[in-house]
Parts: structure tokens; sequence; C-alpha cells
């Protein structure tokens, strides 16, 4: 069993909503730190599954970057995350989409339907606990917004994050994203 | 220096400070209340003695209880946990509250607790001894081995490591990181793990 004081503290950590679902095509601002220097990078693709763990968190985002499958793991409370843009819904009927590794081509293809943006209980509670007890908003840093050619950024960010251009990346792999932030 | 303080263990999560995501150990902590002001002069020694997680006052002894109510008045509750801190860094005098801000973030502190039991272990798990071989013939797998020599010296040797009741001790970790303190909540988070069950009680203290 969860502690009550643990859950609330989780539930404090809840920074952004998650509105999106398996299977909406979905734009991940990044933040990346070069230098004394932060920048975006945008990373589209379709959200295959969500991990939902208290304050950690994740989706996983798959892509076809030069015909080579690419999945990125973020966690979604992540200050590195500048914000997430949902472009697409799509009719799944799966909650992991991990079928989609092994199609080729038109066959990963997933039919738009609309919807209306899911709600997210565990960020409707976390609003409803800082109305009780307001908490002093952090300061948000300035960021530079240059905003490049997702497919370009890949390419280029391949030297700087070897882990995260591969077609099967492993759970070690989404351990160590955070820290090489 | 010394200051301390008595908690529980409510379990482990996951925090971002300063962009990296950390394993945090979140410990509820305190309030914990004065009950005795111990000094040289009067005990020969000076020290603060701290209450911790209140109890039905029907569960103390009249003794026990009287000596709490000598400190925080009348109450209805006791203090199931007493704790003596020498030294103590901050003037406090009987009665008197210390809450988790006596500790400030990126302390390094020590993190006493109980750990869990594993009942009765062999060598392997509870010494790390390396064991045998599973196959190929062989018939020494997980065993102690040879515990000594012969006629001489003719015994064991005290203090020799063999099979039996592992962990359920008391356990100190040192250099333990504070990464957040939440005093609203009497909640501290450690970095890493702590030994323990989440429930259990924790001392928490610098010297």
């Amino acid at each position: 069993m969860i502690h009550p004081k643990l859950d609330k503290l989780h539930l404090s950590q809840a920074i952004r909503p998650d509105t999106f679902s398996i299977g909406d095509t979905v734009k991940v601002h990044y933040k990346i730190k070069e230098g004394n220097k932060e920048r975006i990078q945008v990373y589209e693709g379709v959200v295959i599954s969500k991990q939902n763990k208290g304050a950690g968190r994740t989706f996983t985002v798959r892509r076809i970057s030069f015909d080579v499958g690419v999945e990125r793991i973020f966690p979604l409370y992540t200050p590195s995350i500048d914000k997430i843009e949902v472009v697409r819904n799509s009719k799944v009927k799966r909650s992991k989409l991990y079928y989609l590794r092994d199609k080729i081509g038109k066959k990963g293809r997933l039919k738009e339907i609309s919807r209306k943006p899911a709600e997210d209980n565990f960020f409707i509670q976390s609003e409803e606990l800082k109305k009780q007890e307001p908490v002093k908003a952090a300061e948000e840093n300035s960021v530079e917004t240059t905003e490049e050619q997702t497919a370009d950024a890949a390419a280029a960010e391949t030297a700087a994050a070897p882990a995260e251009v591969q077609a099967e990346p492993s759970k070690e792999e989404a351990k160590k994203e955070p820290k090489a932030e | 220096m010394a200051k301390g303080l008595l908690g529980e263990k409510i379990g482990m999560t996951q925090v971002f400070e300063s962009n990296a995501l950390l394993p945090v150990t979140a410990l509820a902590l305190g309030p914990c209340y004065v009950t005795q002001v111990k000094n040289v002069e009067k005990d020969g020694y000076s020290a603060v003695q701290i209450a911790y997680k209140e109890k039905r006052k029907k569960l103390f002894s009249k003794p026990q209880a009287a000596h709490q109510k000598k400190a925080l008045g009348e109450k209805d509750v006791c203090y199931r946990y007493l704790k003596e801190i020498r030294d103590f860094s901050e003037d406090k005098k009987a009665g008197d509250i210390i809450s988790c801000e006596i500790f400030s973030q990126g302390e390094k502190v020590v993190v006493q607790s109980v750990s869990k039991g594993k009942g009765f272990q062999g060598v392997v798990k509870r010494y790390n001894f390396g064991g045998g071989r599973e196959t190929h013939g062989s018939t020494f797998h997980r065993s102690t081995g040879a515990i000594g020599a012969g006629t001489y010296p003719g015994e064991v040797k005290k203090g020799k490591k063999m099979p039996g009741r592992m962990g359920g001790k008391k356990t100190a970790i040192k250099n333990v990181e504070i990464v957040k303190i939440v005093p609203e909540e009497n909640i501290i988070l450690v970095k890493g793990s702590i030994p323990g069950h989440p429930g259990s009680l924790v001392y928490l203290y610098t010297k």
C-alpha cells in the first residue's frame, strides 16, 4: 500500500496533464543543453506505450527516421520537456502498440479519428491539491526557441546521444536518458 | 554539534532535481517533542530527550505517562519512542517541538534503521561466500565448507561466518544526502535507498 503522504508527494510533481492517448501522433518539444546554450528539439511520433507509475510516469514515442525505427521513452514530468502537442488522433484497439515494431511501410498505418482530449485524473487531483495549498510557482527559465527539422536533428543527435537512435531501445537506455540531459 | 530526528520510512519514489531524475526515499520525520533536557551540572552530560509517534495514554504505565506529562503537560496521548541526543546543537527546553526544518537541503546525514529480516540464511546469501559449481560432478554447491583446522587448534574460532539469522538488525548508512525537504508535510527526501520496511522507525542524525 502506498502511504497517503507519498501519494500526495507524487501528485505535487504533476506539472503537466497527460492529454494524449495511445496511438496519438505527438510533437514533443524537448530542451537540449549544449554547453551554456539551450535549444528546443521537436520529436514527432506515435505514442505506443504509457507507464503510469505515480511521479515516474513515462510514455514511449515511436517514429521512423531514415527507414530506421526509433523509440524514445520520455518521463512525463521531466522539466526538460517544454510542451507536448497532439497532432493526430488514431483508432487503436490496444493499450500497447508494440505490434507496430513488426509492421513495415503502409502496414504500420493507423486510422485517423477525431477524439476529445483525454482527461488526466492524476493531473486533476494534483490541481485540486494545489488549490488547497498554494505553492510558489517555480521560476521558468527563458529558453531559446530555435525549432529545427526533426529529421535533420535526429541525424545530428546521433553523435550527441547514440543511445536514442536504435531500432529497439532497451529499458536500460530509457533509464540512462534522464541522466544524460 | 549533534542534531537528530525520529520518524518513519514511507517508501521510495523519484524526483527531478536540477534536470536529473533521482531515486529517493521519502521519510516522514517528526514532529518530535522535547521531553527532557539534561545538563552537565545535574546529570553529568548534556543531552536532549525527544519523543515521537502518538499512542493512547492508556497503554503507558503511570510512571512513563507522568514523565511525559511533566514536560508536555496534560495530553490525551503519549509518545511511543523516546531517544536521547547528546550535545544537541540548539538550545531546547522541555515541551519544544523539533521539526524537519532543523536539517537543510544538501546536508549529509546518517540514517539509522532496522534492516529487513531475512530469516535463517546460508553463507552464500548471508556473507557472500562463493559456493561451488552446480554441475560437472561437483558435490559442493552452497554449503559452508571447512570451518577450521584439525587437532590443532582443536576448536572453531569465534566469529566464524556460518549460516544463521540475517537482517532485522540496527543498521546505519552514513553520508546520505538530503535531496529535498517538504516542511508542511514533515517529509524529508534522501538520496538512494535506506534499510528497513516502509513504516519502520528511522533515526536521522548528524554528529
